[in-house]
This record gives structure tokens, sequence and C-alpha cells, in this order.
């Protein structure tokens, strides 16, 4: 491979890491202020079938786009109301909404399986897309993998940098501390549940409206993806640009696993296909396996330079989920 | 679960009014899904329930897919009790049915009577669940990997290895193909009734998993000690339970019983191993676990309904050109309504009782 075919390779990869970028950081923003929003699975892929059946009967992308958005968006209402409202187990309501939003759409997709539908255009951004390298890299795409490059930045500087994403972080940290100081903490909460839950399903037109254009079924290579949002969500540490980085490094892998096959002989397709799944529990076990306790006393037997190398490395990848994560909150 | 058994007390009404009102709510919501996708309502209803019962065939097919339903769905109940979240089981049935096939295949040409062969072949494949939730339960144990991910991680690697297996090292002789591996001959099998394809033997097995579950937690010690740690981690701990330990014993009766009912799809049902030899039962087995809110009693019942709406919903896309997931989209707004309905009761009428599953 020559330069510049690469270069259009890792334009592609930031092209279609874009959805998987926007619904973790919509999860993170969700997961921030301490829920799990489970569902991104089913959320992704009934917002996928909703949108591209609205766009081919519209003609419209943009209802496309809302439709994703606000299918993603009531989804998440129903994960916010069962577990803030009526206080019930997030993981329980998130789950089953994740098998059912996936049985919905192949049963409601079912007549839109196989048609032609608009499909996201590129547009060059004119001026910058003609400087060497990073032209090509960030500024020849469609308007949606734009937006999930602003996203990175606005979602980092929001969480971190401003007087609301510090209430948002206190609120998903220690809630009652919130609260004291005047903080709305189950109002925030519905509020970023549902705001999240947009983006996850912002998520779904970008596939179907573009990275992977059209609804087939079973066969649309979307189910699974949602559970490797929220992987990467935690390989991110509930950082943005950490999160955007999980997503692109899979991405990477993905364009990687495409682009190597030929020279690969003897790995079954079957098997590259399930590849993110074990490197999912491999990844999750590195940023976790630091806050084991077995492995500071083994740690703590290793010679003193070795210990010191392993502990630093550890305590790099090592993530340590907001404390409320999952907690409901009582004001009273 | 301490409750006054035997009687109708009014909080069994209201129980029951709950799962009826529950099971309401999700009618109209697939009512309306239907008339959304502009389909008559009351004929899928009537398709799913003539598929399910209109015929001894049918009702037989129904019992067929109620076994590895009350193998599931009891299996998750002991994890549940320990307060954790097996996701994991669709790839314990899966990794059982391949520890299963493995055994036959190596003693099929064995100068051994077929009992003990398939006796062989249902314990491989109670070990190739029970390790295959070992994995699971070692990667949050000591990995700090919560058992969702790692869970459902090992159930695409499960069925990637099915796959592989199939197509590759266990390819019938000429070419793989979709359709599984080398039928195993007639003697290998669970003898079923003649003309069907239901095996008195697993149905035996379903049930039996049921009742040793459901002594298991509500009548030994064991039960009680898994329902502390479950219900209360730290505090079991203090009060002496060896609480991984005893995460650990659940993922493996768990899986156990989850690789049985892989073992009884191999040997009872299809007489090898093949690419879908789950079907999905694992994650039915989980929302079964959910809808009945813990409670064992209700596993036999629950998993009968689920079999009849899935064996019903099978004839739906040839006699009114619908999807088969209208099964899945019913079961999946039960059990949504139950934990929505249930929630409101603990919220409006200030009674308290079990959540599902820890948060």
């Amino acid at each position: 491979m020559d330069g510049p075919t690469i270069l259009v390779g890792l334009a592609g990869v930031l092209a279609t890491a874009a959805p998987i970028v926007v619904a973790a950081i919509g999860e993170t923003f969700a997961e921030r202020s301490g829920v799990i929003n489970l569902s991104v699975n089913g959320s992704i892929l009934l917002s996928a079938m909703g949108s591209f059946a609205v766009a081919v009967t519209t003609g419209s992308l943009v209802l496309g786009f809302i439709t994703g958005a606000a299918i993603g968006a009531a989804v998440a209402l129903i994960v916010a109301f069962g577990s803030i409202t009526l206080r019930q187990s997030q993981v329980a309501i998130g789950f089953v909404l994740t098998l059912f939003c996936r049985d919905l759409s192949y049963f409601l997709g079912n007549p839109f399986m196989g048609e032609k539908g608009p499909r996201l255009a590129v547009h060059p951004i004119p001026g910058l897309e003609k400087i060497p390298i990073l032209g090509t890299l960030l500024f020849e795409h469609d308007v949606m993998t734009y937006f999930s490059f602003a996203l990175i930045v606005v979602a980092w500087w929001w969480i971190f940098r401003t007087r609301p994403g510090l209430t948002l972080r206190a609120v998903g940290e220690r809630p009652a501390a919130a609260f004291a100081r005047g903080a709305q903490v189950n109002a925030l909460r519905y509020i970023y549940t549902i705001l999240g839950g947009a983006l996850v399903g912002l998520a779904g037109p970008m596939y179907s409206l573009s990275v992977k254009a059209g609804w087939k079924g079973t066969i649309s290579g979307l189910d699974g993806l949602g559970w490797i949002v929220l992987a990467i969500v935690i390989f991110g540490a509930w950082n943005p640009v950490r999160v955007a980085l999980g997503a692109y490094l899979f991405g990477l892998l993905q364009w990687l696993s495409v682009v190597l096959q030929p020279n690969i002989q003897g790995i079954p397709s079957q098997v590259l296909q399930v590849a993110p799944f074990p490197l999912m529990i491999l990844t999750l076990l590195l940023v976790n396996i630091g806050n084991a306790e077995w492995v500071e006393r083994v740690l703590a037997s290793l010679p003193e330079q070795w210990r010191k190398r392993v502990a630093r490395i550890l305590r790099s990848l090592r993530v340590v989920q907001p404390r409320s994560l999952g907690v409901p909150f009582e004001p009273d | 679960m301490p409750e006054r058994r035997g009687r109708f007390t009014r909080e069994k009404w209201i129980d029951i009014g709950i799962q009826v009102g529950a099971l309401a709510l999700a009618m109209v919501f697939t009512t309306i899904i239907l008339l959304a996708a502009g389909a008559p309502p009351l004929a899928a209803y009537r398709e799913i329930l003539q598929g399910a019962f209109g015929s001894v065939t049918g009702f037989s097919n129904v019992l067929v897919a109620w076994v590895p339903l009350l193998l599931a769905a009891s299996g998750v109940l002991v994890t549940f009790a320990a307060g954790l979240w097996n996701i994991g089981v669709e790839g314990q049935i899966v990794f059982g049915a391949v520890l299963t096939t493995w055994a036959l295949r190596l003693l099929q040409d064995a100068s051994l009577s077929p009992a003990l062969i398939i006796l062989v072949a249902l314990l491989a494949g109670m070990v190739g669940g029970a390790l295959w939730a070992g994995l699971a339960g070692v990667l949050k144990t000591f990995g700090g990997v919560n058992e969702i991910f790692g869970g459902l991680g090992l159930n695409y690697v499960a069925a990637a290895l099915t796959l592989w297996l199939i197509f590759g090292p266990w390819k019938r002789p000429g070419i793989g193909s979709m359709s599984g591996t080398e039928p195993f001959p007639d003697r290998l099998a669970l003898p079923t009734i003649a003309g069907l394809r239901l095996s008195p033997w697993s149905l035996g097995l379903g049930i039996l998993a049921v009742i040793v579950v459901y002594i298991l937690l509500e009548r030994t010690y064991f039960g009680l000690k898994l329902k502390a740690t479950g219900a209360n981690t730290k505090a079991a701990f203090l009060l002496g339970v060896p609480t991984w330990q005893y995460g650990m014993l659940a993922f493996l009766v768990c899986g156990a019983l989850a690789g049985l009912a892989g073992a009884v799809q191999v040997t009872a049902v299809y007489h090898r191993l093949i690419p879908s030899i789950s079907s999905g039962y694992g994650y039915l087995g989980l929302m079964i676990g959910m809808l009945i809110l813990y409670r064992a009693i209700w596993v036999a019942p629950v998993a009968l309904f689920f079999a009849a709406l899935n064996i019903g919903s099978i004839q739906l896309p040839i006699v009114l050109k619908l999807d088969s997931t209208l099964s899945g989209v019913l079961q999946g707004a039960l059990v949504l309504f139950v934990i929505l309905v249930e929630g409101a009761r603990q919220r409006y009428l200030h009674r308290s009782r079990v959540r599902i599953g820890s948060s």
C-alpha cells in the first residue's frame, strides 16, 4: 500500500468510527450523571431501521436523522422513568429494552429490507480540504462525521471546563453533596439520560443513511455494536477524548482486519467477525485488573524495579467508574 | 420470600393483578405495533394460538422448546439470587452443545452401550456450560470484568466457535454447510415419542431442573446464603458468607443447567451441532427470570407461555407475511411492562418487594 491509499483508509476509519464516537459520548453523558443506559445495542438498531424507513418514505435525510435521535431519546426516557422515578434496576430495564428494540426493529423493518434509500453526501470543506494530509484525513467527510469531531471537543469542554459540567460530575459521584448544593439531581439525570439517548439514536441513521447505508434486517451487521459502545465508554474512563480514542482504535483494528485479511490465510472469516468481542473482554480486563486486590498482593511481591514499571502501566490504564453509577438517589 | 403460602391473600391478588395488567398492556402495545405494520392483529394472534395448540405436532414442538427454556430459566434464577447478571447463559448453552457433540464424536464408534454414551454426552454438556460460566465468573472475580460484558463477549465467541467447527474441523464429508455437522446415528439420540420430536427424557430433565432449583433456593441453607449474597454482598460477607465463592458456585450451577440445555438440543432435537443450536433460549431464559420476579415456582408456566409464543409465530412469515420476531416483541413488551407496573406498585402503593436483579 502506498501513502495516499493509507491516508484514504485512515480517513475512512474516522468516518466509520463516527457513529461509535457519537453513541459512546452520548452514553458517557448518561453514565456521568449516574444512569447506565444498557439499551444501546437495541436503540441503535431501532433508530437505524426507523430513520431509514422515514428517509425512504419521505425522501428527507433530515427527517431521518431527527427520527433516529427521537427514537433514542424515547428509549432513554423509558430507562430514566423506570430507574429514576420507579426505582427499578437500570440493568434490568436496559437489558429488556435492548432485546425488545432489536426484535421490534426486525419486525417493523421487514417491509423495508433491501430497499434503496437516500445516503448522506460527502461535503469537503472548501479551502481546508487542500491542506496536505490533514485535508484528506479531516475535511473530506459528510456532515455527521464533522459533527462527531465537534462533539468530542464540545463534550470534553462541557464536562471538564464548565460549571454545569462540574455539577454533572458531582451528580454522578456524590449526588447527596450535589443536592445539598442545590443541584436537581434526578431532573439532571433525566436530562442527561435523554440527551445521551438522543446521541445514541443518532448513531442509527449514521449507519443506515451513511456508513452502512440501507436496512438489511438481521444481516445489517449492526447487532453487537451497541455492546462495543458500552465497553468503549468504560475503556474511555468516561472522558470524551479517551472514549473517542477508543472508538478510533476499534475502527482502526476493524479496518486492518479487512485490509490484512488476504494476507492472513487460515483464520476463518467467522473468527475475524467476532474478534471485537474477545478484544472487548481483554480490554476491559486490562483497565479493570488494576483494581483487583490480588494484583496488589502480586505486585508487592515483585522485585522493586519491576513493581514500579508494572504498577505504572496498570495505573495509566486503570479506570474508576463514577461512584454513584447505577445507584438511585432519594432526595428526602 | 416470607410469604404465606397456599392461601389467596390480598398480596397474592395484587401479584396476579400485576401480571395480568402487564399482560394486557403488552397485548395492547403489540396490537398497536401490528396495526402500525398494517397487519390484522386478530388473525396474527389466532395464527399464534393455532400454531402452538392447534395440533399434536404443534403442541409437542412447544414442549420441545419448553425444555431448554426450563433449564436456562431455572439456571439464571440461581445467578439472579446471587445478584449476578449471567447474560452469558446463551453462550453457556452453546458451549454445552459443543462439548456434547465432541463427546459423541469421540465415543460414537466405541463399543459402549448407547445409554452410557448419551449419559456421558449429557454430562459433557453440563461440564461445558459450567466451564463457560466459570470463565465469566473468573473474569468478574479476579479480573474486575463485569459479568454482563464478559458473558456477552463469550456468547459471541461461543457462536463463532460453533461456526468454525461446523465449517472447519467438524465439517460434513465434502463441504461444510449451515445445515450443521454430520448427524449422529439414531441409537445415540434420546428416544422420542413416535412421530414427534419430543423426548420424554429431556422433558423429565427440564422439570427435574426446576424442582431442584426451587428446593435449592427456597429450602436449603445454601440458597439462603446465596440470596443473602445477592441482597447485600457486604453484609453477607461480614456475617461470614464466603461471598465470591458463592458467586462462583452460582455461575457454575447456572452454567451446568444451561450446558444441559445445549446437550439436550444436540442429543434429543437436532442430533448434530447446528449454527443456531440455542437460537436465543438463553436470552429468553433471562427474560423469564425477570418476568417472574425471582420466584422459582413460576418458571414452568411462564416458560411454557414463552415457548408457545415462539413456536406459534414460526408460521407467521408464511401465512401473514409477518416477521416471526413478533413473539420477541410481545415477550419484551411483557417483561418491560411487568417491571414498570411492579415499580409503580412499589412507588405508589408503598409496598416493597425484591427488586429484579441488583443494580
